[in-house]
């Protein structure tokens, strides 16, 4: 076993040990179907955490995922609703506009050198604010190739459900995957993270890879927006507050060191299936308060702030 | 001259920053298979002479040929493509990484649209296995000590297909073995045909591995040399621009030490990084530390100036119990701590040259008490003029002056509190040679002033030259205390080595 990844086995046995823990407790919790529940219902944080991974461990942040799916599911509704678009290129549309949002940011980042802190959070400002502008209200959409994506999925075994978001997350996943860990554009996102001087002199284009990673996670968000909207079935500029947060505690617990340069994309996947679980937790139980799932995430990220600090810390004296 | 044999050629180069002119009209001439001493003092241009070469700077003016044909590298990456790479004195690899990464990075094996991990750890570890290094290339780089990762760095840059290495002070932190590895490869890599720039301040090196010689003053080229041709003494000669007085090294009158009262002294002391020792200091008396890289002498200052606690044993200052369980209970009782890595430990980079100075004094008043600027700014004037700092304005961010210079603002910030204690850490390294005379003059001028210093320094003719004592640590042990006439390098060595006393 390799130490590098050990933060990685710790997310997964600790998803693991909940998931016992909800199955001993209740019944029906240990099944397929509950798991895969976990995936339906938190397919857009998956996708906006992926692309949250990459921006962490580059060295950076990105605030302005939650408002970017906001605004791309308000675009769309908009777009079909009241000018009777298609949802396609609805989609190509926004996944574009979004890509643009984030090579922007990332442009701004790099050549003014600024904080990525400040400049998402004036992206997070400018997106929210774009959305409310385009509609304040809440906008249902009815087309019926939503209904069709929407049901499109394969039975499993014990009533579980692949849904047609899952697959998409799942796909996200793989090729994130292999963006990150088998192409030179990842090799150069973890070369940033660990040192930007020395990434630079070893000849890695600084410009370039800051722009694709804001670009990327933007593009994800963008997605993010659009299978939230299979989700609810509206645009609304007030959905997804915060999501940001979550995508950057589901990216922490997941193993990734928040100054950048280590961790895993599979890990996210598992911070996401983590906080999944701890709320599938308390709603089964019912007495909780939904509340009790933040208190529970605020420990847990403290746990491994803690853990990755004492990793850190260790590897830097065995040297 | 040989043309058909020059590699990389530097014709009438021209720099200008906002200001400065740091290179004016410098030529330099690079050979296939040979090593190429790049001397000069701090300020004289070495850096940014490399920085032109390697596509960090653009230049302003001069033409530079690599095989006879112009070039004009754009950025790093540029200039790696066309056969220049370049080693820094703090290894600038990717820690993070791990060390197959870090030899391919950009140019992974790909196999399929994906990098071929197999290949390249495999790739690797043939590469390395060159070097005589049998490493985990799969491990982390940051596993691996400084030297080796030098090594990883070379290699890496060798692989790059690189016809120029240039090597910008490769040896500052590296101990002897490690020294005579790097010079073989060196040799085995000229004798491949490839041009070897190197950068150092330790003029034995330069003479153990060098072919040629090109020194630098103030911007201008001074001349290029054979190195068998140039005697030690002209060839500093010609890097200071005045003869040099010949280096002093009577010895000074040692300070009767023992009869006076003891200012320090540690009783058995331990701390998590170092054995039980013993260490006493008096007023006006310097201890010097030595031994090699790792032996435990940053890891003693450490321990006197509380940064790593005490674990058994006594201190005492004044003989008061003494115990620092931090360095500013030992600034406030009046020690100074001059750090081993400067740029990470000593200064703070983006700040004037005025407030890097009063940053001790102010600690130590505390935070309540400002110190009125107009006596920040007299404070700054009268050390920039005693320690002869040489900058244009003392507001000017420390992280624009040269080493040497970055050092004096260093000892004038402790200079300024007062202390009766100085702990030096490695005081001239990475320093020129004319401001390394001026820091062994300083040393012994607060020594003459009644202070108490400690200097730990892996130069043993420099610490021959100004202890009055020498403790030798050797394994985070101490193992010798040499005091007064005793005080050669030979004995010095010898304690470092581990052999019994000869006499």
């Amino acid at each position: 076993m390799h130490k590098k990844f050990l933060p990685l086995y710790v997310t997964c046995s600790l998803f693991a040990l909940l998931f016992a823990a909800g199955a001993v407790q209740f019944e029906n919790f240990g099944s397929l179907r509950v798991f895969m529940n976990l995936f339906t219902d938190n397919a857009f944080l998956i996708i906006a955490a992926i692309g949250m991974t990459f921006v962490i461990l580059s060295g950076g942040i990105d605030l302005s995922v939650g408002s970017t799916i906001a605004l791309s599911g308000v675009i769309i509704s908009v777009l079909m609703q009241n000018y009777g678009w298609h949802p396609l290129p609805a989609f190509a549309l926004v996944l574009v506009l979004g890509t643009l949002f984030g090579a922007s940011m990332g442009a701004i980042i790099h050549y003014y050198q600024l904080q990525p802190f400040i400049v998402t959070l004036a992206g997070m400002f400018f997106a929210r604010g774009l959305s409310s502008v385009i509609s304040e209200e809440s906008v249902p959409i009815m087309h019926s190739f939503y209904d069709d994506v929407a049901m499109f999925g394969f039975e499993l075994p014990g009533g579980a459900w692949l849904g047609s978001s899952t697959i998409i997350a799942l796909v996200v996943l793989a090729l994130a995957i292999w963006l990150a860990n088998f192409t030179r554009l990842g090799g150069r996102v973890y070369g940033l993270g660990g040192d930007a001087q020395s990434a630079a002199l070893m000849g890695v284009p600084i410009a370039r890879t800051t722009i694709s990673v804001y670009a990327l996670s933007s593009f994800m968000a963008a997605l993010a927006g659009i299978v939230f909207s299979f989700y609810t079935f509206s645009g609304y500029s007030l959905a997804a507050v915060g999501v940001e947060l979550d995508a950057i505690a589901a990216v922490v617990i997941g193993g990734t060191l928040l100054t950048g340069g280590y961790g895993y994309v599979l890990g996210t996947l598992f911070g996401v299936l983590i906080m999944g679980v701890v709320q599938t937790y308390i709603s089964f139980d019912g007495t909780l308060s939904s509340w009790w799932t933040k208190i529970v995430i605020g420990l847990l990220l403290f746990v491994f702030i803690a853990l990755q600090r004492y990793l850190v810390g260790r590897g830097q004296k065995s040297r | 001259m040989n043309t058909d044999n020059t590699l990389l050629a530097l014709r009438g180069v021209v720099k200008t920053f906002p200001g400065v002119k740091a290179l004016d009209g410098v030529d330099f001439t690079l050979r296939k298979g040979e090593i190429h001493a790049l001397l000069g003092e701090n300020g004289a241009g070495k850096s940014t002479l490399i920085k032109v070469m390697t596509g960090v700077y653009r230049r302003d003016g001069g033409d530079i040929s690599l095989e006879d044909k112009p070039i004009h590298p754009a950025n790093t990456g540029d200039a790696q493509n066309l056969g220049i790479s370049t080693v820094y004195q703090e290894v600038n690899l990717l820690p993070n990484l791990t060390v197959a990464q870090n030899l391919f990075l950009g140019l992974e094996p790909k196999r399929f649209g994906c990098i071929d991990w197999r290949r390249m750890n495999r790739e690797a570890r043939e590469l390395l296995a060159g070097y005589e290094l049998d490493l985990d290339v799969t491990a982390a780089l940051n596993t691996y000590s400084v030297a080796i990762q030098q090594l990883i760095a070379i290699a890496r840059g060798v692989s790059m297909s690189a016809k120029v290495l240039i090597l910008d002070e490769p040896t500052a932190s590296l101990d002897a073995d490690e020294v005579a590895s790097l010079f073989k490869i060196m040799r085995e890599l000229r004798d491949k045909g490839i041009g070897i720039v190197f950068v150092t301040h330790f003029l034995d090196q330069v003479y153990a591995v060098c072919d040629r010689i090109t020194v630098l003053r103030n911007g201008a080229l001074v001349g290029e040399f054979e190195a068998a041709s140039l005697s030690q003494q002209d060839l500093v000669s010609h890097m200071l621009g005045k003869a040099l007085e010949k280096a002093v090294h009577e010895k000074i009158e040692h300070a009767d030490a023992e009869s006076r009262d003891k200012l320090f002294e540690l009783k058995g002391a331990r701390s998590q990084a170092l054995e039980a020792l013993d260490l006493s200091v008096s007023a006006g008396q310097v201890v010097g530390l030595a031994g090699l890289l790792g032996s435990g002498r940053t890891e003693l200052c450490k321990l006197v100036f509380g940064v790593d606690g005490l674990v058994a044993g006594d201190a005492e200052l004044n003989g008061q119990h003494v115990r620092f369980t931090n360095p500013r209970q030992a600034v406030v009782a009046g020690l100074g701590l001059c750090p081993e890595d400067r740029k990470k430990d000593g200064i703070f980079g983006p700040m004037s040259i005025r407030e890097n100075m009063i940053m001790a004094l102010q600690n130590k008043r505390g935070w309540w008490r400002y110190i009125p600027m107009k006596k920040q700014r007299e404070l700054a004037e009268r050390y920039v003029k005693a320690l002869k700092i040489a900058t244009s304005d003392i507001e000017k961010p420390i992280n624009q002056l040269s080493g040497g210079n970055q050092q004096k603002v260093i000892l004038a910030r402790w200079l300024a509190a007062e202390p009766r204690l100085m702990l030096l850490d490695e005081p001239t390294r990475g320093i020129d040679v004319g401001a390394h005379a001026e820091i062994i003059q300083l040393i012994r001028q607060l020594c003459a002033q009644g202070l108490g210093l400690i200097v730990a320094s892996s130069e043993l003719d420099e610490l021959v030259e100004f202890s009055d004592k020498v403790i030798v640590m050797r394994d985070r042990r101490k193992v010798a205390e040499v005091s007064g006439n005793e005080i050669t390098q030979q004995r010095i060595m010898q304690a470092i080595a581990g052999q019994p006393q000869a006499s």
